[in-house]
């Protein structure tokens, strides 16, 4: 007779950081996909063409045929809010993008070389850290000339900081470890040791500082956009949909207090959802290590 | 093999105040050779074996290897390639001596790629072959390193240092942090790896039991200076120098009332393969 015992199949791996978001970090990153979806999705999900004028009826209440109601000169405020999406979310997703590409490398370098590299490194870094980043944008497009493009460029020079230090700092901690001296002994070299193994290994910590990174950026753009800086009038950012003073003057707030919302909303939900990925991470980790 | 000469390492403290951490030292290993380093903490033994795995630049003396100057570190990449042939370490932590995100397998094959084993089959079959040689078994070799006790990944740092087949290995503390049951099969597995390849240790430790098992002669390191040096036998059974008398003294009896630093201390050979825990 023989006894058969079934054993379950693979390998048992850790469980991954699913858990660590938990009911908050679920309904806040859930809020931020819709908004990058419906902004994905405007040229087909807008009722109306983003400058189709209806001079007719202007400051239309919610209605079937306009659901948020119309502007000044009988633009739908809902297909302008869509459309507004796409600079208002995709400006900060490029400052990110940006200041991510050049961040990392910098805070690897400045990790691996350590002592005068590290040094001057961290001097240029405290430099531009030490400037509000409005401020770089606004000596930006006074150089150039106002659009989404300088004030962009001049954000992701605001943030690099951000992500490099952190980078730095994750990095610099892995740097001392036996298994990177170990590495260093078998002769492999520094560039590969930083890209095949300090990264994977610190990408978790700086990833997780997007969401609050990209919520400043976020703000930040619509600043300048509602300063008249980034993107121009006729376009609908949100941040121009709240700049538009002539409405609030005849007594209609209502598209500006749409834009505010899709702002509040969206920072709100980033920064929690930024909130759950750094304070989970120990966590995780502790939990991890246990087994 | 390896010849240490002069070698000195101070670092600078604020205003002129440096510390003398390694003051002077020479040593000489030969193939096949076990000698260990002894000390308490701060003795500069774990300094003199960066400085010897090129870890640490050396404020003074020379670093030969195989006839090569080794004392300063290699930069290019054939260089780096060469001395990893001849010198490799194994660290004290076995929690931090491995990436956390790469299995030992993956871990062995990367590093004898590096070395020149281009061939993919050829490359499974020495990580198999390096995995017996420590004794771990093919489904440990795939598993992530957070599924692997202490003493298993010790194995795996023990494999990784074998890998380019170096004839010295640096072993900083190897067995320090296993517990007591674990530290005896590691031992006995670096006593075992010795007999098979004839590599030369350098073995950096504060465990005199352990000294009596693994080395061939002994060096008492104190506050950067060598206070003794000789046979195993001779250093720890009729030591010369005070402290030497005094740090045997201080190691605590087991609970047999043995002195582990006096009277030998046996243990089973023949290395299990894997260990339960």
């Amino acid at each position: 007779m023989t006894l058969a015992l079934a054993l379950p199949a693979g390998r048992s791996r850790p469980r991954r950081a699913r858990g660590v978001l938990g009911p908050v970090g679920w309904t806040a990153l859930v809020l931020v996909a819709a908004m990058v979806l419906l902004a994905a999705l405007a040229p087909w999900l807008a009722p109306y063409p983003v400058d189709q004028q209806d001079l007719l009826h202007p400051y239309a209440g919610p209605s079937p045929a306009h659901w948020l109601g119309t502007d000044a000169t009988g633009r739908d405020i809902l297909s302008r809010l869509l459309w507004g999406a796409r600079t208002s979310l995709g400006g900060p997703a490029l400052v990110v993008a940006l200041s991510l590409a050049v961040g990392l490398p910098t805070g690897l370098l400045a990790a691996w070389r350590g002592g005068l590299v590290d040094a001057a490194l961290a001097r240029v870094l405290d430099v531009v850290f030490a400037v509000p980043g409005i401020l770089i944008a606004v000596l930006a497009v006074a150089v150039f000339e106002p659009g989404l493009t300088p004030a962009v460029l001049a954000l992701a020079v605001a943030y690099l900081p951000y992500v490099a230090r952190t980078t730095r700092a994750a990095a610099r901690a892995q740097r001392d470890l036996p298994y990177v001296e170990a590495l260093e002994l078998q002769g492999m070299g520094g560039l590969r040791i930083c890209v095949r193994h300090i990264l994977p290994n610190i990408l978790g910590v700086v990833l997780a500082q997007v969401p609050v990174a990209f919520a400043l950026a976020l703000v930040d753009l619509a600043s300048l956009s509602f300063l008249g800086l980034a993107v121009q009038a006729p376009a609908a950012d949100w941040g121009v949909l709240i700049s538009d003073t002539s409405a609030l003057l005849q007594g209609h707030p209502e598209q500006a207090v749409y834009a505010g919302l899709a702002i509040v909303t969206t920072v709100v939900a980033l920064t929690f959802l930024g909130d759950r990925l750094t304070e989970g991470r120990p966590v995780a980790r502790a939990r991890k290590e246990k087994r | 093999m390896l010849t240490v000469s002069g070698l000195r390492k101070e670092f600078p403290g604020p205003r002129g105040s440096g510390t003398v951490a390694v003051a002077g030292l020479d040593l000489h290993l030969d193939r096949g050779e076990c000698l260990a380093i002894v000390g308490e903490s701060g003795s500069g033994k774990s300094t003199t074996a960066r400085m010897i795995a090129g870890l640490l630049a050396p404020t003074a003396g020379r670093v030969v290897l195989d006839g090569h100057d080794v004392s300063r570190p290699a930069r290019r990449r054939r260089d780096r390639l060469h001395r990893a042939r001849l010198l490799q370490m194994v660290f004290q932590d076995p929690y931090a001596s491995l990436d956390p995100r790469q299995s030992p397998g993956d871990a062995l094959a990367e590093v004898l790629a590096l070395h020149g084993v281009r061939d993919r089959a050829e490359r499974t079959a020495r990580v198999r072959e390096l995995g017996e040689a420590v004794g771990l078994s093919a489904r440990q070799l795939e598993s992530r390193p957070a599924e692997l006790s202490g003493g298993q990944r010790q194995r795996v740092a023990i494999a990784r240092a074998l890998a380019p087949r170096p004839p010295v290995i640096v072993l900083d503390e190897a067995v320090s942090a296993l517990d007591v049951s674990i530290q005896a099969q590691v031992v006995n597995l670096l006593a075992d790896v010795r007999a098979a390849t004839d590599t030369a240790y350098l073995f950096i430790t504060h465990d005199l039991a352990v000294v009596r098992q693994v080395a061939d002669r002994v060096l008492v390191m104190r506050a950067g200076d060598v206070v003794e040096q000789g046979p195993v036998a001779q250093v720890l059974d009729r030591p010369a120098a005070p402290y030497t008398q005094r740090l045997r003294a201080a190691v605590p009896p087991r609970s047999d009332g043995a002195r582990p630093g006096a009277v030998p201390h046996q243990v089973e050979r023949n290395t299990p393969p894997c260990e339960s825990s």
